[in-house]
């Protein structure tokens, strides 16, 4: 009861979060638009409701409630609040892929390059991480490998732009990192919700184990949990959620740790119970934040997305750390 | 009754071996206590029974069927294993903590069932914690967290409860509160393992004590017979003239 009520309210949020992303900004856009729209007007504000603003909320709430969802899957696996997309090195590696695509050009041969070569980075990432973890890693295990793989991906990613051809090509890849949907259009839509939304699902058959891992891997297993499945699940979902908005979006950090974290209270506690919620809220915080930088980016100097979640997500951060100190046993 | 039989059970950790041929033959409705200094093979043993370790060689059977070939789903409600380290993750409630006994028993997308609720009272009640089901985990103390992990193994209703030092770092109020309750569920037909270091409550509580050293079987039997000053000398090192004597603290009212 408790958690439909929730969900109703983050779903309430949701709907709120996007009128308003839809419906602010600088041209005259009204509710008298949306009807235009549908009428199939080409009048230049029902162009930008239409073709900017509608795929780029769209795209945040995509992007927003797959950082949510892997962060509270990735704390409940990990049993520990400061587990995030960007600890296990996925966001890391699939910065590098897009990286690699940007840095020789292969956007220009092949439109979706960029989407393809970040999920590809994921993966190879996730694979890794496999690989140095092994088959019955412990959590602590896989957060060191996740932190290692990740160390790996930036110190490559900093190479390809320490060797970058010429100052415009180390601009484009430095301006991308830091993330954005400034350049959101119905094609990114149309690439990221796929892969998106099949890792929600994926992350979606994780609750239940998660509950039980609450007492340790060895209560999990005697109660019927795979451990091998669940690890899979947990990457593979992570994977996709993360690799599939760092492709079109560049890297989007802390919404995964600050969202769980601020809704566990609400939940019980209970792991399980986090991940809708998180995904929700997750979307929320993309949708309200890339709206936070349109209405405060001047002519010429655009204010990114990646920078504002740092900026409000880092000294949370802190602040986690040392309370996660406080509280050790 | 359930029976849980163990045949020349072996098992190497690298070069090390943690258990060399132990055979057990275990029958519901008896206390079962694993006993022998640290590094024996007890936790080991006990994780092979749960089926959370398998054994280099041997066999082990739940009642017929060898124990690597029942479903994952049937072991969790058969066994239930209480881990020796008492943590939540999460500062859940009590209540919420020992329906995760109930997890094997759960179908998908679904809430938990009138049953679920019914026998996560009577764990409850059986640990006598029902009137901490509404406190949050965080909050207790270790005596109570370790009655309230132990009411999450009795929740699952299962035939074998394995327990690795159930009463360990517990005062001997609450060392005695956990062993009448283990003897309790011995009673009702339920196969009851624990590993312990308590010799004292071992011999006051146990039907049948079996002694360890570096993972050979040295006596099975009887808490008298296991436990007899000869063998406490062999394997502890230690002289206990005429054997371990039973704990003679009694709760008081």
């Amino acid at each position: 009861m408790m958690d439909l009520r929730l969900n109703g309210f983050l779903a309430l949020a949701v709907l709120l979060a996007s009128l308003a992303s839809l419906f602010s900004g600088g041209s005259g856009i009204g509710f008298e638009t949306l009807t235009g729209l549908l009428a199939g007007s080409d009048d230049l504000d029902v162009l930008i409701l239409g073709e900017l603003r509608a795929p780029r909320v769209l795209l945040g709430l995509l992007i927003g409630s797959g950082l949510g969802a892997a962060g509270a899957v990735l704390q409940g696996y990990f049993r520990n609040p400061l587990a995030d997309p960007g600890v296990v090195g996925v966001s890391a590696s699939a910065g590098l892929g897009a990286v690699i695509a940007l840095y020789f050009g292969l956007s220009a041969s092949f439109v979706y390059a960029v989407p393809v070569s970040a999920v590809g980075g994921a993966a190879l990432g996730v694979g890794v991480l496999l690989l140095l973890a092994g088959a019955r890693a412990s959590a602590t295990t896989l957060i060191l490998a996740g932190v290692a793989v990740g160390a790996i991906a930036t110190a490559l990613t900093g190479l390809l732009m320490n060797m970058a051809p010429n100052p415009w090509a180390l601009s484009e890849i430095a301006y991308w990192l830091m993330g954005s949907l400034k350049d959101a259009s119905w094609n990114e839509v149309r690439f990221a919700a796929p892969i998106i939304i099949s890792g929600l699902l994926v992350l979606a058959l994780t609750p239940r184990s998660l509950d039980t891992l609450s007492l340790g891997e060895e209560t999990a297993r005697s109660l019927g949990v795979d451990m091998a499945r669940l690890r899979f699940l947990v990457i593979g979902g992570a994977a996709l959620v993360v690799g599939g908005g760092v492709a079109v979006s560049g890297a989007i950090g802390f919404v995964g740790l600050v969202v769980p974290h601020l809704l566990r209270p609400f939940v019980a506690y209970r792991p399980g119970a986090l991940i809708l919620p998180s995904a929700l809220g997750g979307a929320v915080l993309i949708v309200l934040a890339d709206l936070t930088t349109r209405l405060m980016s001047g002519p010429g100097m655009p204010l990114y997305l990646g920078v504002l979640t740092a900026l409000l997500g880092a000294p949370f951060f802190l602040w986690l750390v040392r309370s996660t100190q406080r509280n050790a046993p | 009754m359930t029976r849980l039989t163990l045949d020349d059970i072996s098992l190497n950790y690298g070069d090390r071996a943690a258990l060399e041929n132990v055979s057990l033959d275990l029958e519901g409705g008896a206390l079962v206590a694993l006993v022998g200094p640290n590094g024996a093979g007890k936790s080991t043993l006990l994780r092979i029974c749960g089926g959370l370790l398998d054994a280099s060689r041997g066999s082990i059977r739940l009642d017929d069927a060898p124990l690597g070939e029942v479903t994952l789903a049937k072991r969790a409600r058969t066994i239930a294993y209480l881990a020796p380290d008492g943590r939540s993750a999460w500062p859940m409630s009590v209540r919420r903590i020992v329906a995760l006994g109930r997890a094997p028993y759960l179908k998908p997308l679904r809430a938990l069932s009138d049953e679920d609720e019914t026998q996560i009272d009577t764990a409850l009640a059986r640990a006598g914690i029902a009137h901490l089901a509404d406190r949050s985990f965080a909050t207790l103390s270790s005596g109570e967290r370790a009655r309230v992990l132990l009411a999450r193994a009795l929740a699952t209703q299962a035939d074998v409860l394995l327990l690795d030092e159930p009463t360990a770092a517990l005062d001997p109020q609450h060392q005695l509160a956990v062993m009448g309750i283990l003897k309790a569920e011995a009673e009702r037909g339920v196969l009851v393992i624990l590993a312990a270091h308590a010799l004292d409550l071992v011999a006051r509580y146990s039907d049948q004590v079996v002694l360890l050293e570096q993972g050979h079987i040295i006596a099975d039997g009887p808490a008298q017979d296991s436990l007899s000053e000869a063998h406490i000398a062999r394997v502890f090192g230690v002289s206990a003239p005429g054997g371990i004597k039973p704990t003679e603290l009694e709760l008081s009212d």
